[in-house]
């Protein structure tokens, strides 16, 4: 069954030396339960999911709602516990060490919410916001904390800083408040980011300005980052490596000029098929899509989970057997039985 | 009343005033807006948020919130001017018969408690009592087919569904009187890009198949294009630009709409991308003058006025940098809608 083992170092990765951070076999299931005891089954949001994250690469997971992207991005956060596999940081499991281990590891991990707004308390100032990380991470010195603040607002260009400090979140704009949201995950100077959809929310003009601040602080700080999206098209701007996600899957991990010249997966394709570039004859033709939905994560089809959707599925292979990961170039790799050389 | 000219026309708007009152003054969200829509076409209305666009989709549809200080204009639909309608008259004669509205996250919509066929058939039954009940489930079966709905889900409730067919649903009840205008209301903001695509498919194959005209409100100017065959820019409730969506996507007039399609991400090509920095003014007190000045890199002392529209070719730029350009300034709103009186 496990076919994924065979992939122990990622290939796609930049160096495979020492990785800050190392998902390994990855299993986050739900348990479902009827009348509130009995075992009904999993929810396999994500399963078996492996891949290996050195120290200042920016990479992408990209793929529709449901697809277990939002779980896995909790997993690493240490806010679910996996159902199987392991996920190492600094190659020490977070799960190993109790407590305190995990306090350290989250020290060490900065997370932009998705929804500015939602994120931030309403009843706080923004000097409160920002202080409450230091102050949990045990920086005593008041003056020092300050210093902090301002320094880290002025990274993320609120300016002039004093101004906001004793200003409320809906005093803000969405882009001012998304910035606040950047401030308040770097404070403690993170080795690295996840950024749950950090521009979703926003107006296209500020988007941009807040994907060229990501960008810049990555550099700068030469930053890991976790960028989980379903907009293939701000990827580009933003993260080395992507990893397209489908049904609890990683189905293909590369580069991002190889997924955007060189796609393999046919669902892939599908999803760099249906987004648009501004073009007034878009208006014009109909778009490819493959039919159907995502499939229910309780119980996912046999084998390859996107056959039934695909065109180019092959009969008595693709529904029984789940295909691995294969190497296809340079730092690319995908789970599709038509690239596989071995297939019977 | 209408002239032959008009007849042409699915939608006319001449100078169309929706201002709201607030305890601190008065906002100006639609400010003097003309344009006129073809049969069988789409125009995109796009800009940031808080331009004034969904509040012109609701002054179109009449879904006015208590707080109107000025409504006024005209708007004519296939021909017949509707803003002179008291109230009733609008919605029994107008209203699902002429034009519907899709509105903003309709996958939240539906009525949770009903059926998809009996909230779908609804609006049938009240705008024509001659059509009987198994005549509107027929109806209902076809704008399913339609849409892509499978037929055994209009028995379902609409939890049971996902958001992409939520989404059709409310399509589909938009559809089903078969008006000639339908106002969209960011139809896909909260879908995932397959299902995106897919609902612009359906959007499309309407307006081939049914000749529907559609009013498409957005602010994602990359999708917009899968629909538009006009595009009209809005900015703090002015109406900045009005092209044909070929000329507009080749290269936009006004400096908004050129700074607006320069943040747009696209898949490939390697420009950087831009942001318009600063933000759109309050609405409350909005600038005398050009509203874009403070943000325009080409601003002029002369932008202290407010620019009239241009005419350069067939398109519409209010403007100062196209005053040399331009072929005529278009003080009407007739001209501006493109009708004569």
């Amino acid at each position: 069954m496990n076919t994924q083992k065979s992939t122990v170092v990622d290939v796609t990765a930049r160096s495979t030396e020492k990785p800050l951070l190392s998902v390994r076999n990855l299993k986050v299931w739900y348990e479902l339960k009827r009348f509130g005891f009995l075992h009904a089954g999993y929810v396999k949001a994500v399963d078996n999911v492996s891949f290996d994250l050195p120290r200042g690469e920016a990479i992408a997971v990209v793929g529709e709602s449901g697809c277990g992207k939002s779980s896995l991005m909790k997993a690493i956060l240490g806010l679910v516990h996996p159902h199987d596999g392991e996920i190492l940081f600094e190659g020490k499991n977070i799960w190993e060490g109790g407590r305190e281990a995990m306090r350290a590891y989250r020290m060490q991990v900065g997370y932009v919410q998705q929804d500015p707004y939602g994120a931030l308390p309403p009843f706080m100032t923004i000097k409160r916001i920002l202080e409450e990380p230091l102050i949990l991470a045990g920086v005593k010195d008041k003056k020092k904390r300050l210093e902090r603040i301002i320094r880290s607002l002025e990274e993320v260009k609120v300016s002039p800083p004093e101004d906001f400090l004793n200003k409320y979140p809906h005093m803000l704009s969405g882009g001012q408040q998304q910035r606040v949201v950047i401030a308040r995950a770097l404070i403690r100077d993170p080795k690295m980011l996840i950024a749950d959809e950090p521009v979703s929310m926003l107006d296209a003009s500020v988007r941009v300005e807040i994907l060229k601040l990501l960008d810049e602080v990555q550099k700068e700080r030469n930053l890991s980052v976790i960028y989980i999206t379903h907009d293939l098209s701000t990827v580009r701007y933003f993260s080395e490596r992507i990893f397209v996600m489908y049904a609890g899957k990683l189905i293909e991990k590369a580069s991002t000029h190889e997924i955007l010249h060189n796609p393999k997966h046919p669902y892939t394709l599908a999803l760099l098929n249906a987004i648009s570039d501004p073009l007034a004859e878009n208006a014009t033709k109909l778009r490819d899509i493959p039919p159907g939905e995502p499939p229910s994560l309780v119980s996912p089809p046999p084998g390859c989970r996107f056959h039934p959707r695909c065109e180019k599925a092959i009969k008595g292979l693709c529904e029984v057997k789940e295909p691995r990961h294969v190497q296809v170039g340079e730092r690319h790799t995908v789970a599709c039985w038509l690239y596989d050389e071995e297939r019977e | 009343m209408a002239s032959p000219d008009l007849k042409d026309k699915a939608l006319v708007v001449e100078d169309l005033v929706l201002y709201f009152k607030l305890t601190h003054g008065i906002v100006q969200a639609v400010d003097h807006v003309s344009f006129s829509l073809d049969k069988n076409r789409a125009v995109v209305v796009i800009g940031e948020s808080g331009c004034g666009k969904t509040s012109m989709g609701k002054a179109l549809t009449r879904l006015l919130p208590r707080n109107v200080s000025r409504y006024s204009g005209k708007v004519y639909i296939d021909g017949v001017e509707t803003m002179s309608m008291d109230d009733e008259t609008y919605r029994r004669e107008v209203r699902w018969v002429k034009i519907s509205q899709v509105p903003q996250a309709a996958m939240n919509a539906l009525n949770p408690v009903l059926k998809l066929k009996d909230q779908v058939m609804e609006p049938l039954l009240l705008h024509y009592r001659n059509v009987s009940e198994e005549e509107a489930l027929e109806q209902v079966h076809e704008v399913f087919d339609f849409v892509g709905v499978p037929d055994a889900f209009i028995e379902r409730y609409p939890f049971e569904l996902s958001g992409g067919m939520r989404q059709r649903v409310v399509i589909a009840m938009a559809l089903i009187t078969r008006p000639s205008v339908i106002v969209l209301d960011e139809p896909t903001s909260a879908l995932d890009v397959l299902t995106q695509a897919n609902i612009y498919n359906v959007l499309k194959r309407i307006k081939w198949e049914k000749g529907t005209s559609f009013v498409l409100i957005t602010h994602d100017v990359a999708t917009s294009s899968e629909l538009a065959d006009d595009v009209l820019v809005m900015y703090a409730g002015h109406m900045m630009e009005h092209s044909s969506a070929k000329e507009f996507f080749d290269e936009p007039l006004h400096p908004y709409a050129k700074m607006l399609m320069a943040a747009v991400p696209k898949l490939y090509g390697d420009e950087d991308l831009q942001f318009i920095p600063g933000k759109p003014p309050s609405l409350l007190n909005p600038p005398t003058g050009c509203r874009f000045a403070d943000r325009c890199p080409f601003a002029t002392e002369k932008c202290k006025t407010e620019p009239p529209t241009f005419r350069v070719g067939d398109r519409f730029v209010k403007c100062w940098l196209y005053e040399k350009d331009a072929d005529e300034i278009v003080n009407s709103p007739q001209e501006l809608a493109g009708v004569q009186e």
